[in-house]
């Protein structure tokens, strides 16, 4: 059943990322994208790990999402634009291709099994945030509030 | 009583296992079951409340509202239905029509899953899962990408321009609903809106329950979290992305027959979502509100609440002019916002000062303070003219 579950799922995500890269719509292209981001999230609950799930539903699909299809309708004029086939993109995919091929090989194989997996409850992961990784989680903060004020800054009117 | 629905269910399920079904099937029929529940009940309270809503709006207004299909209009719903079925379902030449179709699903699909996680009574949720709420807000904010959708997919400047009003109420209004929902959230110290109707069990002297409303900080984050649902879910006031006035109908302009419907269906599961939501986080879920009366079956209480809360968005829309969009904003960031990051440090302030009288006043303290503040640090000071009416007096 699990077996099945992964199969559907990774067929659904590897489907929605090929037509992210193929659709000749760049808004198509971005809601296959948000798809992607679905199946990622589907993934996440088929492992037992809700929370991540949980917020990447709503971080990736309710706010990136919102984000990038913005960006699209707020910078293209023609949203039409043609789909050109480019060599150098077909070069960096297969030196990533490589690249992770070759990093897969050189893997020994892993005879050690898993610690076995613990079902983080958002309970314990809310009190790890608050005590363990304080400090980091104080850092992003401070970071997101910087990017807000320079939001305001930048779109605030001069005054004549 | 109480649990002749779940009794029901299990009955069902001990049948088929009867029959020999393996455990899959007995799975994926609880499953459905559950959902068929959550659908057949919402569809029927959809129907029975647009018909509802127009006749408690024409009480407002002085007027019958519709009284001519069956006894008291009661079969409106059922003309209506078979009116947007049959019209003819028209997609604009240049529209983008896959978007054009997948947005009204998408946005429908949203707040029927929204509906799921919200416990209906005692061992009645459908959908039980561990970050319940944050699941209820995961979800219903994709309905953005799905307004966005209907907005672009429909090829109409009208239509563009109502998803972006309704993207950026949305966006703005979502950060005080998530945030009011913060100290509930801290007060029980988890996520799970079973547990959250859990902790408001019990009453002082029998009399007073412990709803988290009767609290100071509860009380102010109600309100917020309130009228936020109010904006989440298009409504009069703040239903400035279909202001007929400007913008014909916003997102849903080039869209009719069923299409349209599943809009106004999806509109309405809204805003029975995020006020199932307010009564299971503030006002005690399906529990009675004295002692006395806790012998009536809870969904009866939960329903019944549901109701009330409904009736305010009536009345509220039967009651208020549409806002300006500025307005609305700047309501949203310099007024929602801090006061919903109030009641969080109110919160806090009434648990460590102990549950009791002094929490209580303490709590109560800064909410007031900070209220105060925010008022006059707002007041733009400007003086009006007293108004004068020429016809009306």
């Amino acid at each position: 059943m699990i077996g099945f579950a992964f199969i559907a799922i990774s067929l659904f995500t590897l489907g929605a990322g090929l037509a992210a890269a193929l659709m000749p719509k760049l808004i198509h292209a971005a809601l296959s994208l948000v798809l992607a981001f679905g199946g990622l999230a589907a993934f996440y609950f088929l492992l037992g790990a809700e929370f991540v799930g949980l917020v990447q539903v709503f971080v990736y699909v309710g706010a990136v999402a919102v984000l990038v299809v913005f960006t699209i309708l707020l910078t293209r004029r023609d949203v039409k634009a043609e789909a050109r086939f480019n060599w150098s993109g077909v070069v960096v995919a297969l030196a990533v291709l490589g690249a992770l091929v070759w990093a897969i090989l050189r893997t020994p194989e892993l005879a050690v099994a898993a610690p076995d997996p613990k079902i983080l409850t958002v309970k314990q992961i809310g009190a790890v945030l608050m005590t363990d990784y304080v400090w980091p989680l104080q850092c992003v903060g401070l970071v997101l509030t910087a990017a807000l004020i320079g939001a305001l800054v930048l779109v605030t009117e001069k005054e004549s | 009583m109480d649990q002749i629905f779940v009794n029901l269910k299990q009955q069902l399920l001990a049948w088929l296992i009867h029959l020999g079904a393996s455990d899959l099937v007995v799975q994926i029929a609880s499953v459905l079951i559950n959902i068929a529940g959550v659908l057949g009940v919402f569809l029927t309270m959809f129907a029975l409340l647009s018909v509802l809503e127009r006749k408690i709006l024409g009480r407002i207004q002085n007027r019958y509202g519709p009284n001519r299909v069956g006894p008291f209009g009661l079969f409106q719903p059922v003309a209506d239905g078979i009116k947007m079925l049959i019209k003819e379902d028209i997609v604009p030449a240049r529209a983008d029509k896959l978007v054009h179709f997948a947005a009204p699903i998408l946005i429908a699909a949203a707040a029927i899953m929204t509906l799921g996680v919200i416990p209906y009574g005692r061992n009645m949720t459908a959908f039980v899962i561990d970050g319940g709420i944050l699941f209820f807000f995961a979800v219903g904010s994709t309905t953005e990408l799905g307004v966005f959708m209907a907005g672009w997919g429909s090829n109409n400047k009208f239509s563009m321009l109502g998803a972006m009003r309704a993207i950026a109420q949305m966006v703005s209004y979502e950060l005080p609903l998530i945030i009011t929902t913060l100290p509930v959230v801290m007060v029980v110290g988890s996520l799970m809106p079973d547990a959250i109707v859990d902790a408001q069990s019990g009453y002082t002297f029998g009399v007073i329950p412990h709803w988290f409303v009767t609290k100071p900080w509860g009380a102010a984050a109600f309100l917020l979290f309130f009228i936020s649902g109010l904006v989440e879910s298009n409504r009069t006031p703040f239903d400035v992305p279909e202001g007929e006035s400007e913008i014909v109908a916003g997102h849903m302009t080039e869209y009719s027959g069923f299409k349209y419907a599943i809009f106004f269906m999806a509109e309405y599961f809204g805003m029975f979502a995020v006020s199932g939501l307010a009564v299971t986080l503030f006002l005690g879920g399906w529990h009675a509100p004295i002692g006395l009366l806790e012998f009536v079956p809870s969904y009866i209480w939960f329903f019944a609440k549901l109701g009330a809360l409904i009736f305010v968005f009536i009345w509220v829309r039967g009651t208020l002019p549409r806002t300006r969009v500025d307005q609305m904003m700047n309501f949203a960031w310099k007024f929602m916002l801090p006061m919903a990051f109030t009641c969080i440090i109110a919160a806090a302030v009434w648990f460590y000062a102990g549950h009791g009288i002094r929490g209580w006043l303490a709590s109560l303290a800064v909410v007031a303070a900070v209220y105060l503040l925010l008022s006059q640090m707002l007041d733009t000071k400007k003086k009006f003219a007293k108004r004068t009416y020429r016809f009306a007096e």
